[in-house]
């Protein structure tokens, strides 16, 4: 894997995929033999609508710094709807989000069919780019910090 | 009680003096739209433009978490760091209300009833407690009903009462307040022998909570009462987490992986989940029943036990309560049905 | 005696109706929810500007849910969560009478959904100038300032949920906050859990939030949640044009979906 040597830091980056698309075609970018960053650590769902968002905040309460979320293209979902109902929530969970101050480019959504291992490659190394970009989470980790002890405020 | 004259200059140097000298000096600050206690770093960060803080002043005896410990888990060995006593601070309280003062009475009854909490303890040893008398009241105060009144000195270590030139009489109640003076003998000067009560707040007393105690017994049983009363409650915790005398906590661990700590949080009984069993029975099911534990800890159990009154008419929980449940309204409907 | 007072005395006196929930005098000049049941006690409602909590979270509450003829006296903000309790099946066709005010102040009966749900779409949907120039002070800030001005308001929730507990439209008898296994929402309140608390109680608003504002007049500390809460229900509207207390029979915005859905954000 080619990381940027000039840049030391290495983002923290965890995958929530879907079972039947994704997943499948990160398998396919194994079998190919495509190399990918390897900050990645991939979570399998069933589908992208059972992909809570309090997953995603919890990814992020336990030092995660960037997220990716991929399921299958629309009307290709194995329970027919669950990514366009998984659509809806995170279009109003990442305005909220920002709303919040988080910054949105720490989720990269993308939809990655059981064909696609080579933009599932692409995907992750552009993500993991646009990550090392951002630098570490470190207001979310300011908050973990703190959560352990507040005494007089 | 020996009284002393401390100027505004004179109480100035005070607090500049004891944050140089390392005290955590807490005092009623502006934060926001908000006047709570807050740890402050200069004088100027203090306001007196308050009737009660939305707060009690029990954080710094009782804040609303305290890690008991830290634990991890390393290849099946377990490490435990227990509670350090020396992370607390010597402190100096200021600006409290002698109705918040007196609620660490109540509070300190609690947690050395039967064994100490050495946590509450040190945390209260360690803290030198200023008050400072009413010079204005609201609707919802209503200590005098509560056996408290505007310049009580009970609670404080020193009682403030501001003069109408700025200056303030100090009445030296107990011994640390005693050390603390002796400490900066020169800032405290004689006393004028100005008269404390013209200055005080006028608060009428509408009912005598020995009549709320006298009879909150016999209402025990009378469900339908108690439902009237809970109608308006939506059970959400605000007046508990204001009270300066409610001490219900849970404990709860807070873990990342093998690593974590225990802390005990504050509680209420207003909540449904309160007394909620793990076989799904909960004895205090509906709001009528959960209100009946609130007024019945503070104005039976707490006498009973205890001997002091779970209630020092603050009127901390009404203002709080978002349905305007008025502690004092119920304690009169108490002593008349 | 007004003509609120009058009515309801006609109407308990009647015998058709036994209870009414209303607004009373309070504390200091507030207005608070009364529950009258008596005739000679119809003298105690009151009904001005003063009255803007929403009541609706009475409707569906075991002890008064029995009561089988009962009336509500509702701002407008209660009227539009009666519309969104009716399209989630909270509350029941003819279980009660609504006394609404036309803008003279004059008392208009509602007594089926159909009903209220006509009367309401005559009301303004919206935020108000002073919620919606609150709303554009947070937006023009920048990230890291966004950031900043909400983790010093979470910073300062006691979690005492009274936000949840005076939402009409939290009416779960399990909240999300309750489950520990696994603890979604941690007990004790840091800034952390507050603010995985607050985008939670956001986020179950979506398409629901009828920017009553009643989360914010709740909280004793005066944090502007009602914000978040305005955030979601802006851009369910702007996305799915779907507005929460219009429509007894709507699907909740995120409960129902089209293929056509539009979003950039998607690789």
């Amino acid at each position: 894997m080619e990381t940027n040597n000039t840049n030391s830091f290495e983002p923290k980056v965890v995958a929530f995929v879907c079972n039947w698309c994704t997943y499948a075609g990160a398998d396919l970018t194994g079998t190919s033999r495509i190399k990918y960053a390897t900050n990645v650590k991939i979570i399998r769902f069933p589908c992208t609508g059972r992909i809570d968002f309090m997953l995603l905040m919890k990814a992020f309460a336990n030092g995660a710094d960037g997220i990716i979320i991929s399921g299958c293209h629309p009307n290709d979902c194995h329970y027919t709807s669950g990514n366009f109902h998984a659509r809806r929530r995170w279009m109003i969970f990442r305005n909220l989000l920002d709303f919040i101050g988080v910054d949105v480019n720490r989720i990269v959504f993308s939809w990655v069919s059981a064909a696609e291992g080579a933009k599932w490659a692409e995907v992750v190394n552009e993500s993991v780019d646009q990550f090392r970009q951002l630098g570490p989470a470190t207001s979310y980790q300011k908050l973990i910090k703190n959560s352990e002890f507040q005494e007089v405020e | 009680m020996e009284r002393k004259l401390l100027t505004k200059d004179s109480y100035r140097s005070l607090i500049t003096k004891l944050i140089g000298q390392n005290y955590q000096v807490v005092a009623p600050v502006k934060k926001d739209t908000m006047i709570d206690f807050l740890k402050i770093s200069s004088f100027d960060e203090i306001t007196e433009d308050y009737i009660v803080t939305v707060s009690s002043a029990k954080t710094v005896a009782f804040p609303r978490n305290e890690k008991l410990f830290d634990y991890e888990k390393q290849n099946k060995k377990l490490t435990q760091q227990d509670f350090d006593f020396d992370s607390i601070p010597q402190s100096v309280l200021i600006g409290v209300r002698p109705c918040d003062a007196f609620g660490f009475h109540s509070l300190s009854s609690i947690f050395c009833w039967d064994s100490i909490d050495k946590i509450y303890t040190t945390r209260l040893e360690r803290t030198t407690i200023i008050g400072l008398s009413c010079n204005k009241a609201d609707d919802y105060c209503f200590c005098t009903s509560a056996k408290g009144s505007p310049g009580s000195t009970a609670g404080s270590d020193i009682l403030l009462t501001k003069m109408t030139d700025g200056n303030y009489i100090a009445e030296i109640v107990t011994e640390k307040g005693a050390k603390l003076v002796a400490d900066f003998s020169d800032l405290f000067t004689a006393d004028g022998g100005a008269d404390k009560e013209s200055l005080l707040a006028k608060v009428a007393a509408n009912f005598s909570v020995d009549d709320v105690l006298a009879k909150i017994n016999s209402k025990f049983e009378d469900e339908a009462f108690w439902t009237e009363q809970a109608m308006r409650c939506i059970g959400c915790g605000a007046c508990a987490y204001v009270c300066p005398t409610c001490a219900c906590f849970d404990i709860q661990d807070e873990s990342h992986g093998g690593k974590g700590h225990r802390v005990r949080c504050w509680d209420s009984c207003g909540l449904s989940l309160f007394t909620l069993h793990t076989s799904g029975h909960n004895p205090r099911e509906n709001q009528g029943q959960r209100w009946r534990q609130r007024l019945m800890h503070k104005f039976s159990y707490m006498p009973d036990r205890l001997n002091t009154i779970g209630c020092v008419g603050c009127g901390r929980c009404s203002r709080a309560c978002p349905v305007d449940m008025n502690i004092a309204e119920h304690c009169m409907s108490i002593i008349e049905n | 005696m007004n003509n609120l007072q009058q009515k309801a005395q006609q109407l308990l006196e009647s015998g058709n109706y036994g209870l009414i929930v209303g607004y009373e005098k309070g504390t200091s000049g507030k207005a608070r929810p009364v529950f009258i049941r008596k005739a000679e006690h119809a003298s105690k409602l009151i009904f001005d500007e003063s009255c803007d909590q929403n009541i609706a979270v009475y409707l569906y509450r075991q002890e008064i849910k029995h009561n089988k003829k009962k009336v509500i006296v509702a701002n407008h903000h209660t009227l539009k969560s009666i519309v969104e309790l009716a399209a989630e099946n909270q509350v029941f066709d003819g279980d009660f009478m609504v006394l609404a005010f036309a803008e003279n102040g004059d008392i208009i009966e509602l007594n089926t959904f159909e009903e209220i749900e006509k009367h309401v779409a005559t009301l303004y949907h919206g935020l108000t100038e002073a919620e919606a120039a609150m709303m554009k002070k947070i937006e023009d800030m920048s990230l890291e300032d966004r950031w900043a001005f909400w983790e010093n308001e979470f910073s300062k929730c006691i979690k005492c949920y009274a936000c949840r507990a005076s939402c009409p439209m939290c009416y779960c008898p399990t909240c999300t906050v309750e489950i520990n296994q696994p603890q979604w929402i941690s007990v004790p309140s840091h800034t952390l859990g507050n603010l995985e608390w607050h985008v939670m109680r956001a986020m179950h608003l979506a398409g629901r939030c009828v920017t009553c504002g009643q989360c914010g007049k709740a909280c004793p500390l005066e944090l502007p949640i009602q914000l978040l809460t305005y955030k979601v229900a802006l851009d369910s509207k702007q996305f799915f044009d779907s507005v929460a207390g219009t429509s007894i029979c709507a699907d909740n915005a995120l409960a129902i979906f089209k293929p056509e859905d539009h979003e950039n954000f998607i690789r």
